[in-house]
């Protein structure tokens, strides 16, 4: 029944997949199908990236309704962004090659995480699972915190500098920033490996430290690993397309609900595809069937603090 | 051999263990008794490695708990700890076919899957196998917890407290079932009891903590006294021996 399911949602991404390059293509097909295919890869490896972070975090922090996002780590690499510009001018920023932002990027980011983590990790299962609600809130805190920061440094900023700066505050699926598009996508090449390798005893750490530890999994050491992982994840996907909250909520949750499964080898997947289509698909739909010019991100952020709001009115936290 | 040698722990300043010196035998049921808080759990998470030890060692078989390989510990321990709270949602044989996973590594094979249904019977679980930990009653819980435990097929195994939520013919059931585990394939069993009764009749070898001190450890015979007993929960017994076991009474 798994795999039914999962083939069945590996249909539908197939199906947006070729409406997204196909549907109303006039004139040269060769543009037309490297420029939409271009853009069809981009939202994919976001979606994918997205969600893998989303279930990893959920599985490390055995906590349904928590996201890398939620917790403030996109803010952050926006921030970061923001500051240079800042220190080096729009010229000097624009004239750096991009992979330099994105690698120092994604360094302090992960540095930050570990440290948020390594504070909670020494302490016992009990501890840990109360300090999960302080994590929740430190996270959503910071969040808010770099947020006003960067529209802090964007007001003294100049206009001109800002604007070739491009970083956006907002996600944005129609502008994929194409200049990252290799070196993000070998990154990923190599976190999804790592994921692969590890899709096993993920299942075990999703069960907690003790029983974790108890079953051989050398636990501080995969959660340090998971969470450069994710880190990783989440400075490629922001660098693509900007700060993403509560969509990789909605797609998790999506993937719980859909697969009947604990198992990492389908739900890793099955997330990815689900986030894939409903991106995709969302963007057919809204460009070509209705014509309308709303973003996407925002159609897609508003049914995620959806989901959020339903998941804790439910009481949903695990 | 379960070999501690001056362990000590510490939890924010609070001495919860101090200078534990002591030899556990293999191939034994050994109980480890003592008053709430006396730091019996402690104890077996330090030497299950789900505690970092600060100070003195702790070796099982001469492999150190702190720098072997978790992976290796885990086909040589297994430990059910006292509060097992799993958040994930599974079924009664998917948690104990996490058992087998030191094993197998996520890839279960024909032996795996036997030692798996052999575990659900021999905890009679063999009709909640398909249920969700969730929808079965506490005691129930406690047996698919103790079964994962049992089928991770260890040389040692740690129990903290497992007659928790058990009525009594299954409680007796689980004694009886690690007692003869011990003697026809010598594996060694450690586990907390609050029963004293149960430590007469099933333990070979007792271990009694107080105050994170070890007061006393050595054969059951040797260790239930009206003495120890009285150091340890300050409460008078009398020891009986009735058809050639052992019996602790007390007088309300
Ligand atoms: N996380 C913690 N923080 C502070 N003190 C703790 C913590 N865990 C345990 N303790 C203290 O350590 C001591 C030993 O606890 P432990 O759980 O080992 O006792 P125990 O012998 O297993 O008791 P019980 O029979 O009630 O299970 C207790 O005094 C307890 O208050
Ligand atoms: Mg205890």
């Amino acid at each position: 029944m798994t795999l039914h399911r999962l083939g069945f949602i590996f249909l539908l991404y197939i199906a947006f997949s070729i409406a997204f390059l196909t549907l109303n293509a006039r004139g040269n097909w060769d543009f037309v199908l490297s420029f939409r295919g271009t853009k069809l890869i981009g939202i994919t490896m976001v979606a994918i990236s997205i969600s893998c972070a989303t279930v990893l975090f959920q599985t490390i922090s055995q906590n349904r309704i928590l996201t890398p996002s939620i917790m403030g780590f996109d803010s952050l690499y926006i921030l970061l962004q923001t500051m240079m510009v800042f220190f080096l001018g729009g010229f000097g920023f624009a004239s750096l090659p991009q992979e330099i932002p994105f690698f120092l990027n994604f360094t302090i980011m992960m540095l930050a995480s570990l440290a948020l983590f390594g504070t909670l990790l020494g302490r016992s299962a009990n501890q840990a699972r109360q300090d999960l609600h302080r994590l929740l809130l430190t996270g959503i805190i910071f969040g808010v915190f770099f947020r006003s920061i960067t529209s802090f440094i964007q007001r003294v900023i100049d206009p001109n500098d800002f604007v070739i700066a491009a970083a956006s505050t907002f996600a944005d699926f129609n502008t994929i920033n194409t200049d990252l598009l290799l070196i993000a996508s070998l990154m990923m090449i190599i976190a999804l490996a790592a994921l692969w390798h590890y899709r096993h005893e993920l299942d075990v750490i999703a069960l907690g430290k003790e029983t974790a530890t108890n079953l051989g999994i050398p636990y501080k050491t995969r959660l340090y690993t998971l969470l450069v992982i994710i880190a990783l994840l989440i400075s490629i996907s922001t660098a693509l397309v900007g700060p993403v909250a509560f969509f990789g909520l909605l797609v998790s949750n999506l993937a719980y609900q859909i697969i009947p499964s604990y198992h990492h080898a389908y739900l890793l997947p099955a997330a990815s595809l689900i986030a894939a289509s409903i991106l995709i698909g969302g963007q057919v739909i809204l460009e070509h069937l209705i014509g309308l010019s709303t973003p996407l991100s925002i159609v897609v952020e508003c049914l995620g603090g959806l989901t959020f709001l339903l998941l804790i009115i439910r009481g949903t936290t695990r | 051999m379960i070999r501690l040698s001056s362990v000590s722990h510490q939890i924010d300043g609070a001495k919860i263990l101090s200078n534990i010196s002591a030899n556990i035998p293999k191939g034994q049921v050994t109980a480890l008794i003592g008053p709430n808080g006396a730091g019996k759990s402690t104890l077996l998470s330090l030497i299950a490695r789900l505690q970092g030890l600060e100070q003195g060692s702790i070796s099982i078989d001469d492999l150190d708990v702190v720098t072997t390989p978790s992976d290796e510990l885990a086909r040589k321990l297994a430990i059910l700890t006292q509060s097992n709270s799993i958040t994930a949602r599974l079924r009664v044989r998917e948690l104990v076919a996490f058992g087998r996973f030191p094993h197998h590594k996520g890839r279960p094979n024909h032996k795996d899957l036997e030692r798996i249904e052999e575990a659900i019977e021999q905890f009679d679980l063999g009709d909640l196998a398909d249920k969700f930990l969730d929808e079965v009653s506490g005691g129930q819980r406690q047996k698919a917890f103790v079964a994962m435990a049992y089928a991770q097929d260890t040389d040692y195994l740690l129990l903290d407290e497992p007659l928790n939520n058990l009525d009594m013919a299954s409680a007796r059931n689980l004694m009886r079932n690690l007692t003869e585990l011990a003697a026809q394939t010598g594996k060694t069993i450690v586990i907390v009891l609050h029963e004293i009764n149960y430590a007469a009749l099933y333990a070979n070898w007792i271990m009694v903590l107080k105050q994170g001190q070890l007061i006393a450890n050595g054969p059951a015979k040797e260790i239930l006294t009206p003495q120890i007993i009285a150091d340890t929960f300050g409460i008078e017994v009398t020891i009986h021996e009735i058809d050639g076991k052992t019996l602790v009474m007390h007088y309300g």
